[in-house]
């Protein structure tokens, strides 16, 4: 029962309090520019899940194998071969989502979630609660970009899911769906979450404590200090 | 090279900085334009870093791709070999220039370790390959250019906004906008700004 629970806790925890796009502060990029549509965002989602759930599973096997010193290497090879697996099957059965994500599909491979993932979390725990641990952070992922992808689709277009909602009510506001509105509804989205985070506030800045380089940047920075 | 092929760099080049932006319109290297635009000097010398590498990553690239890939129908591999490619670039600069130039590698070298995973190196590396096969005549020495116009243009983008970002240290805000929500909105203002370039360049090319 205790096990039980403590797994379920690692699955919640990507959920809402450590939501990795809205409290961590990661994977900026792919939510900005892939919530056009909320189905984009959701096929975004599903492949980032998709790799951070092998990604964390392999990693996780490999963590006593794997030397400390070239670990940034290995991970990003072992996640390299994951987003290149979606990649193919992306393209052989959802050409138009191929087409919609562009370039960022390949950049999977660089969403500071699923390295940062790695470095954190499966590169120190067993398989189990890092397979549990990439399937919440890929769930809360999602959700934020669904979330977006949701209101940006709604105002700028008028439609959810291609569904036509507003049409008759209100003109749609274009603007939501080019770049000013994508910065926009996110600084919302994340004033929101922090205002109903424990705290009540939104995250300062992203610091370099969630970044998934920050040990051997810190290293760097001590002997530039001459230690 | 005539004056048509330079006219056409010049607008690769410009049409990089202003309306193809990579932080304000493609939305690529979002974390370092968020974490490092606070202060002006770790601004500069991040974006300094980031467009040496950009230029070198699209020289190396290019070629592998062309050479390598595309005659052994290997394409599949590129997000693989890419990465794998940026990341020894990346350690290799960082050695050189600690041993050879201290003073570059001060400045500079300290960012190097976080540009491997940033993605607009990736990025621009992989979407000069896609204007190339969209466009024959965007070849090898287009694509530097426009790896170099979309450094500098994260160099703009990082610049303008270390700025905006240093006159809202002084404003009140309310509680719930503190940190990063009033940034995004101000990024958020940014753009819009720079929406207003669309346009510009193809006339000053045409």
């Amino acid at each position: 029962m205790e096990k039980k629970k403590s797994l379920w806790s690692e699955f919640t925890k990507g959920i809402i309090i450590e939501n990795p796009v809205l409290r961590l502060m990661l994977g900026c990029c792919a939510t900005l520019a892939v919530t056009t549509a909320a189905s984009n965002a959701i096929g975004m989602g599903a492949a980032t899940t998709f790799v951070l759930v092998c990604s964390n599973a392999v990693i996780s096997l490999l963590r006593n194998v794997i030397p400390n010193k070239v670990r940034i290497p290995a991970f990003i090879t072992v996640i390299a071969g994951f987003v290149t697996i979606v990649q193919m099957f992306i393209k052989a059965f959802s050409p138009a989502l191929d087409t919609a994500l562009g370039v960022f599909l390949p950049l999977i491979v660089v969403n500071c979630i699923i390295l940062g993932r790695a470095e954190m979390f499966a590169s120190k725990s067993k398989i189990l609660p890092s397979i549990i641990d990439g399937l919440g952070m890929g769930v809360g992922f999602t959700a934020a970009m669904l979330a977006m992808g949701i209101i940006r689709e709604l105002l700028g277009a008028g439609t959810v899911f291609g569904l036509p909602i507003l049409s008759g009510f209100m003109e749609p506001i274009i603007i939501f769906l080019l770049p000013p509105g994508g910065f926009f509804v996110f600084g919302m989205l994340i004033a929101l979450a922090g205002k109903l985070s424990a705290e009540g506030k939104a995250p300062e800045a992203m610091g370099c404590s969630h970044c998934p380089l920050a040990a051997s940047c810190s290293k760097i920075n001590e002997k530039k200090e001459g230690k | 090279m005539d004056a048509q092929t330079i006219r056409s760099l010049v607008a690769i080049f410009l049409a990089a900085i202003l309306t193809e932006n990579y932080v304000l319109n493609k939305f690529l290297g979002i974390c370092p334009f968020l974490g490092v635009s606070k202060k002006l000097d770790t601004a500069f010398g991040m974006s300094c870093a980031v467009t040496v590498v950009m230029v070198i990553a699209t020289a190396v690239t290019w070629p592998i791709y062309m050479y390598i890939l595309v005659p052994n129908s290997l394409e599949y591999l590129q997000t693989l070999v890419f990465i794998l490619v940026i990341a020894a670039l990346v350690q290799l600069l960082e050695t050189v220039l600690r041993k050879y130039m201290p003073p570059l590698y001060n400045s500079l070298g300290i960012y190097l370790p976080l540009i491997t995973t940033n993605c607009a190196v990736l990025g621009v590396t992989m979407l000069v390959l896609e204007k190339g096969a969209a466009d024959p005549s965007f070849g090898y020495v287009q694509s530097l250019v426009n790896a170099f116009g979309s450094g500098i243009g994260f160099l703009v983008a990082m610049l303008l906004f270390a700025g905006v970002r240093e006159r809202l240290e002084d404003c009140d805000i309310p509680k719930t906008f503190q940190g990063l929500p009033i940034t995004l909105v101000a990024a958020s203002l940014v753009a819009v700004s720079f929406l207003g370039f669309n346009g510009v360049v193809d006339r000053l090319a045409g």
